[in-house]
Order: structure tokens, then C-alpha cells, then sequence
């Protein structure tokens, strides 16, 4: 059969479709041109001083941690340290927003959130120190396990708020996620399910500018990984990283949505990793000093700082409060890394399964063995 | 070692214009292991390209380029972050020839650096030669010299049909005194090599193992055993022949790898060895592999890895006379 001869071919007539209408609204979803800022505009005349002075603390204690945890790589106490220098308030934020019920789903960066939640600055630590993969029980802080795998945690995400939605509970979910990591299957995925079931979850993209060499303009075209809600059928919002006052506003509004049943957003935080992507990375390779500098007039610490003191929020005395409960964080999380983990090799089996296999006893057996041989000796 | 992968892709791209390096960081930054330096600034961002950071992407763009004509090699930054990947790996890049009946191979080198020993967290340190392994229409080679690290580099690339390059991570490092060979002196894919020979048993391993085999030798001496090591340095194809003409001669074989044992390579080699030498051998084969758990914390890791005394412990069971 030629297409010729295929039924319905030739005849020579053009069709009306039927009417024709997009499921959703375009308009409403787009993010603004610019990302949404508070500190320093008009809107900052609405601030709460009670909650900006709990942020300003949370930041200073964040911005310490950070700087402590990278001594700790320099003294081999952790392995291995991705430092949120310059992110610390869209990670605070994240932690400050969400209910205790809540849940957090960190990707391997988001050491200072889950701390920020109340996790222990420690047991936050395990993955990184090397002495077990995930430290706490996530069901306790309602925290998963820092996801190293990038962007596999946010369909986790969208099924725990969806699970605790249909069992008629109140809890959303709060997923971050990396520049990069917005390029995976997962990622596109995750915001497609999340939209279809209208789960109450909020995706916050910390945009620093890189995933590890590779700059933002090589990882995504779009105008703005924002825009990329729109196609999925949620809101994309755009919104100043480094002003914790602006991340918190739009981390609560969609919070809020996602809680009254209004669906999941997609947060764009245009932040900049101070720092290199890990102490065992070498920035100079792939980016220059001057964008760094640029970005350094722009911290996020003093951007809070400058803002309440001019308003009177915050006097030399609470800077030196907080800055003094800063330095009991860090000497507490000093004294905590530097204890040697006693760890049992024998744990090793332990919880491969609920019930332990033949094999893995077979396994266990020969390994205590050749550690009652080595206690010989 | 490092330097002769780069060497490798280096020589194979000047020779051969649709040679495509791509991956996650191999531009500017020469990847996290720098095996890609200084190829992108030879060649152009179009020879050697930074991707998006999508590993099933990664793969499946490089199915297309292939289809086309073009000899891709992809990098695939750990082990681990290659599971993205498997969906293609497995439904499209093993199965083309055979789907198109011959039509179209898919000559694409996919580099996976692989295994542990170099204190990694958690999702850096997987052995997962076993995965590829299983999958009909992949090579799979594991280089664990200097010289094999260049020849079967060059070999896997010249080759028409796919092969998964397993780098050991922990053998990065490793130096030797070498000069490239010219292609044509390059063993090619499917070549094992005895690296030490001996009469009492055969060490069967390959890649990251290499090393503590041929340290374990010299530490059986002093027991009286005179090992014999052999290098797979392919596990796909398998060179059964130069395998089964060791273990005949000297009737015993112990097969030594990181991955998990059960379902492993080493469960595999071992049935062929037992089918090809049962009367030849004077001992059951066995195995020294990693346990069956999900790869350890770093601080932990030494009592998982297959070590010298685990390899002389097994071993010693080989039932000597005395
Ligand atoms: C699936 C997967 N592929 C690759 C990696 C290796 N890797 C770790 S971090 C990183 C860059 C991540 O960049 P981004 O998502 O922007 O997050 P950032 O590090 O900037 O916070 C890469 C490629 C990984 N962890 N997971």
C-alpha cells in the first residue's frame, strides 16, 4: 500500500481542530525578570524584628560552622568538607520555614540546613568524617540522608509529601537541589510528578553559579531554571540568595501553598559559591578572582547586618551575642570531631538486611576471626 | 597512570578526527581526576566537552554521534553517578548491533573510574565491574598497569563495538617508567597476561587487585608457595585459554577481586576454571572478594577490601599436603 492508497489520503481537505485551550495559565507561573530582594528596597519596612534577629544569629552560627568545618579538613578530622560560604541564608532559610512535622530533603551540600533544623552539628558530620553514611535517624529530625547521588532525593520528595497527603497529614516537603543537578532525569521527573499529583512540596535551587567547573551558561539555556516550573504547570520563582530576608518571604508563600493544597513551587535562589566546590578542589582552574570579589560585597551576613543596624533592629550588643553563641557552636562541634569514632567493624553487617543472610554470617564470621587474629598479636 | 590514560585519548584524537572526549568537568577543568588535562585547549571545546551535568544524557547523546559516525568517549565522573546511565547502557548502547542485525555497531568507550582504597565517601567507591559484566554487547576491561592503562585505551577506542573502560581509582597514581607503544604493538581487548609466574597455585585478578596479588606472591615465598598471578586485564572477553593453561600446570586457583562475591566475576571465572580444569585441580577454586554489603565508610573500608593476609589466608586452604 503506497500513502497514496492509505484510506483518508488525498482527499484534499483542511480540518478545524476543536477548540483548543492550554491546561494552565502560563502567565501567573512565570517568574519575575529580576530576583525578588527585600534588604535594601522598600519592602524591608515590613521586616520582623524578632524574626530578622533570629535569622542574623542563624547566619552568624552558619557562617561559623562553615568556616569550622573547613578547618576541620585542614586538620584530617573530615575527610571532606562542601562548604556553603556565601549560601548560608538560603540554607538557614530552608531550616527556619518549615514546621516540625516538615520534612528536609538535603542534597550533600546542605549540611548547614539539616543543623540549622536542630540536627547535631556532629551526627550532621558523619557522612563527611567517612565513619558512617548517615549518622542520625532520618525519621527523628525528618531530615533524609544527604543525597550525594545529585538530584535522586527530589522524586523521594515528591512520594513522602504525596504518601503523607493521602493519609490526610499535614506535612510538606522541602527538597534542594544544585544548578547542576537541575540537568538530571530526576529533576525533571520529580517537578512533573509533584505538578500532576499537586503534592505539597517546594523545590529550592540553590544556583551558585557552578556545578563543580562547569559554569551555569553550559548546564542550562533557559532564561532562568525558574522558567523551568512553567512547563511542568507550577509557579517559578526567582528570588536573591543571599538576602535571607527575601528567601524567607518566598520559602514561606510557597510553603504555605504547598500546606493549603495549592501545589508545588520551584524556587530559583541566585546565590555564588564563595569557596571551591570542596577543599579537594582547585577554583582557580575554571574561574577568576574578580567575580569572587564581586560577589564578596554582596554577602549575605552583611547584607543583614548593614540592613538591621541601620534600622535599629540589631545593636553592637546582639552582634556580639551572636557572634559569641557562634564561637560556643563551633569550640562544641571542635571538641565533638576531634574525639576519635569508635566504630565495630562488625556493624559492617549489620543492617544490610532486617535478617541477616547465610552468606553475610559466612562473611562475618571470617572477619571476627581475623580481628580476634590481629587482637593476638 | 593518569597520564597515560590522557596520553591515550591525546594520540587518538590526532590520529582520528571523530574521536569526541565528553563528560561531566573534562573541559576546563580536565576532569576530577584530571585524566582529560589539556585536551580541551588542544582540540577545542567540540572534541572535549563540558556536558550538562546528566549522565543519562551524557550516554544517550553519545548513542546519537555514534549512529552518526563519530567515535565518542565518554567520562562518567565516579562509578556511582554512572547508574543514571544504565537505561541506556543497557537497552541501547549493549543491544544496538544486535537490533540492527549488524547494521549499526556503536563504537563508544565509556571510562568509569572504579573501586575503592582511596578513602572516599559514601557513593565514590562502588565495584560494579559485576553489572557490566552481566550485560551481553558490552566490553569490559580494566587496565592495572601504566603501559595496559595507554594500549588498552587505545584499543578500546579503535574498537567498533562498545567497551566500558573500568579505571581503577586507587591505581591513578601509580607510576612506571614507559613510552607509548605505537597502536599497532597494543595488545588489543580480550588478552590476559601472566605478571608473575609460579608453580604451586594460580592468583586469578584483575585492575585494582593487581598489585596486592603480586605483593601477596611475594609474601607467600616465605610459606614455601610459589603463586602464579594472572592479569584478566579484560573480563569481557574472557581469556579463558591463557586462564586455563595456568591453573592446569599448577592445579590450584584462587580468584581475587574487590566487587561482591556473590554474583560477582569471581563466581563466574570460577565455574569456567572448575568445568575446564576439574581434573587438573587438586583444591575446590576459590574466591577472595569484597563482603556482600553496600560499599563501606572510608573509615572501615581496609576490613572489606580483599588484603594480603585475606588472600594468603585463602590461600593456605588450598589443601596442601602438610
Ligand atoms: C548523579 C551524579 N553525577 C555526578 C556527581 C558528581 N558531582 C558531585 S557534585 C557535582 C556538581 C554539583 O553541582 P550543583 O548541582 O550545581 O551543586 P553544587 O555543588 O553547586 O551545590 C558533581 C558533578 C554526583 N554527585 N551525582
Amino acid at each position: 500500500m503506497t500513502v497514496q492508497e492509505l484510506p483518508g489520503a488525498g482527499a484534499s481537505h483542511r480540518s478545524t481542530p476543536p477548540a483548543w485551550r492550554p491546561r494552565t495559565d502560563a502567565a501567573p507561573l512565570l517568574p519575575d525578570a529580576e530576583p525578588y530582594r527585600v534588604l535594601g528596597t522598600e519592602a524591608a519596612d515590613r521586616l520582623d524584628p524578632a524574626l530578622m534577629r533570629r535569622c542574623y544569629a542563624e547566619l552568624v552560627r552558619g557562617r561559623r560552622y562553615n568556616a569550622q568545618a573547613t578547618a576541620l579538613t585542614k586538620q584530617g578530622r573530615l575527610a571532606v568538607y562542601p562548604s556553603t560560604v556565601g549560601q548560608e541564608a538560603c540554607e538557614i532559610a530552608a531550616a527556619l520555614v518549615l514546621e516540625e512535622q516538615d520534612w528536609l530533603f538535603p542534597s550533600y551540600r546542605d549540611t548547614l540546613a539539616a543543623v540549622a533544623r536542630g540536627l547535631d552539628p556532629v551526627q550532621a558530620l558523619t557522612l563527611l568524617r567517612g565513619d558512617w553514611h548517615t549518622g542520625y535517624d532520618p525519621r527523628e529530625h525528618r531530615i533524609a540522608p544527604l543525597s550525594t547521588p545529585l538530584a535522586t532525593q527530589l522524586p523521594h520528595a515528591v512520594g513522602l509529601a504525596h504518601a503523607a497527603r493521602l493519609r490526610g497529614d499535614d506535612v510538606v516537603a522541602l527538597a534542594m537541589v544544585g544548578d547542576g543537578g537541575t540537568s538530571e532525569g530526576d529533576f525533571h521527573e520529580a517537578l512533573n510528578f509533584a505538578a500532576v499529583w499537586q503534592a505539597p512540596v517546594v523545590f529550592l535551587v540553590q544556583n551558585n553559579g557552578f556545578a563543580i567547573s562547569v559554569p551555569l551558561a553550559k548546564q542550562s539555556a533557559a532564561p532562568t531554571l525558574a522558567h523551568k516550573a512553567v512547563g511542568y504547570g507550577m509557579p517559578g520563582r526567582l528570588v536573591d540568595g543571599n538576602d535571607i530576608a527575601a528567601m524567607h518571604e518566598v520559602l514561606a508563600e510557597a510553603v504555605r501553598r504547598a500546606r493549603s493544597g495549592g501545589g508545588p513551587t520551584l524556587i530559583e535562589a541566585v546565590t555564588y559559591r564563595m569557596e571551591a566546590h570542596t577543599n579537594a578542589d582547585d577554583a582557580t582552574r575554571y574561574r577568576g578572582d574578580a567575580e569572587v570579589e564581586a560577589w564578596k560585597a554582596h554577602d549575605p551576613v552583611e547584607l543583614l547586618e548593614r540592613e538591621l543596624t541601620a534600622r535599629g533592629i540589631l545593636d553592637e550588643a546582639g552582634v556580639q551575642q551572636a557572634r559569641d553563641d557562634a564561637e560556643a557552636m563551633a569550640a562544641a562541634l571542635r571538641e565533638g570531631m576531634n574525639a576519635d569514632p569508635v566504630l565495630n567493624p562488625m556493624d559492617l553487617f549489620e543492617n544490610v538486611y532486617a535478617e541477616q543472610t547465610g552468606v553475610l554470617r559466612e562473611q562475618a564470621a571470617m572477619l571476627r576471626a581475623e580481628l580476634e587474629a590481629e587482637d593476638q598479636e | 597512570m593518569a597520564q597515560a590514560l590522557t596520553r591515550a585519548m591525546r594520540d587518538a584524537m590526532a590520529e582520528d578526527p571523530t574521536v569526541h572526549v565528553m563528560g561531566e568537568d573534562v573541559g576546563t577543568l580536565g576532569g576530577v581526576f584530571r585524566i582529560t588535562d589539556g585536551l580541551a585547549k588542544e582540540f577545542g571545546e567540540d572534541r572535549c566537552t563540558d556536558t550538562p551535568l546528566a549522565e543519562a544524557g551524557i550516554l544517550g547523546a553519545a548513542v546519537g554521534m555514534a549512529m552518526y559516525g563519530l567515535r565518542p568517549v565518554v567520562e562518567m565522573q565516579f562509578d556511582a553517578f554512572a547508574y543514571p546511565a544504565f537505561e541506556q547502557l543497557i537497552s541501547h548502547v549493549a543491544k544496538m548491533r544486535n537490533r540492527t542485525r549488524g547494521a549499526m555497531p556503536l563504537p563508544i568507550t565509556i571510562r568509569v573510574p572504579y573501586g575503592g582504597g582511596i578513602g572516599g565517601v559514601e557513593h565514590h567507591c562502588d565495584s560494579s565491574e559485576a553489572y557490566y559484566v552481566a550485560t551481553p554487547g558490552l566490553h569490559v576491561v580494566t587496565p592495572a598497569t601504566v603501559e595496559d592503562a595507554y594500549g588498552l585505551l587505545r584499543a578500546s577506542i579503535a574498537s567498533d563495538d562498545p567497551v566500558v573502560f573500568l579505571e581503577p581509582k586507587r591505581l591513578y597514581w601509580s607510576k612506571a617508567d614507559w613510552s607509548p607503544q605505537a597502536p599497532a604493538a597494543v595488545p588489543g581487548i580480550g588478552k590476559a597476561l601472566v605478571r608473575r609466574a609460579g608453580t604451586s597455585a594460580t592468583l586469578i585478578t584483575y585492575g585494582p587487585s593487581l598489585p596486592v596479588c603480586l605483593e601477596a606472591a611475594e609474601a607467600a615465598r616465605e610459606e614455601g608457595w610459589d603463586l602464579e598471578v594472572v592479569d584478566l586485564r579484560s573480563l569481557v572477553p574472557f581469556d579463558e585459554e591463557t586462564v586455563v593453561e595456568s591453573v592446569r600446570r599448577t592445579g590450584r586457583a584462587v580468584v581475587v577481586h574487590e566487587a561482591n562475591g556473590f554474583g560477582g566475576p569471581g563466581a563466574e571465572i570460577a565455574a569456567r576454571v572448575t568445568e575446564r580444569c576439574f581434573h587438573h585441580l587438586e583444591a575446590p577454586v576459590l574466591r577472595v572478594t569484597g563482603f556482600d554489603i553496600p560499599y563501606p565508610p572510608p573509615m572501615l573500608e581496609k576490613h572489606h577490601l580483599p588484603g594480603v593476609d585475606r588472600i594468603l589466608d585463602t590461600v593456605a586452604r588450598l589443601q596442601w599436603e602438610n
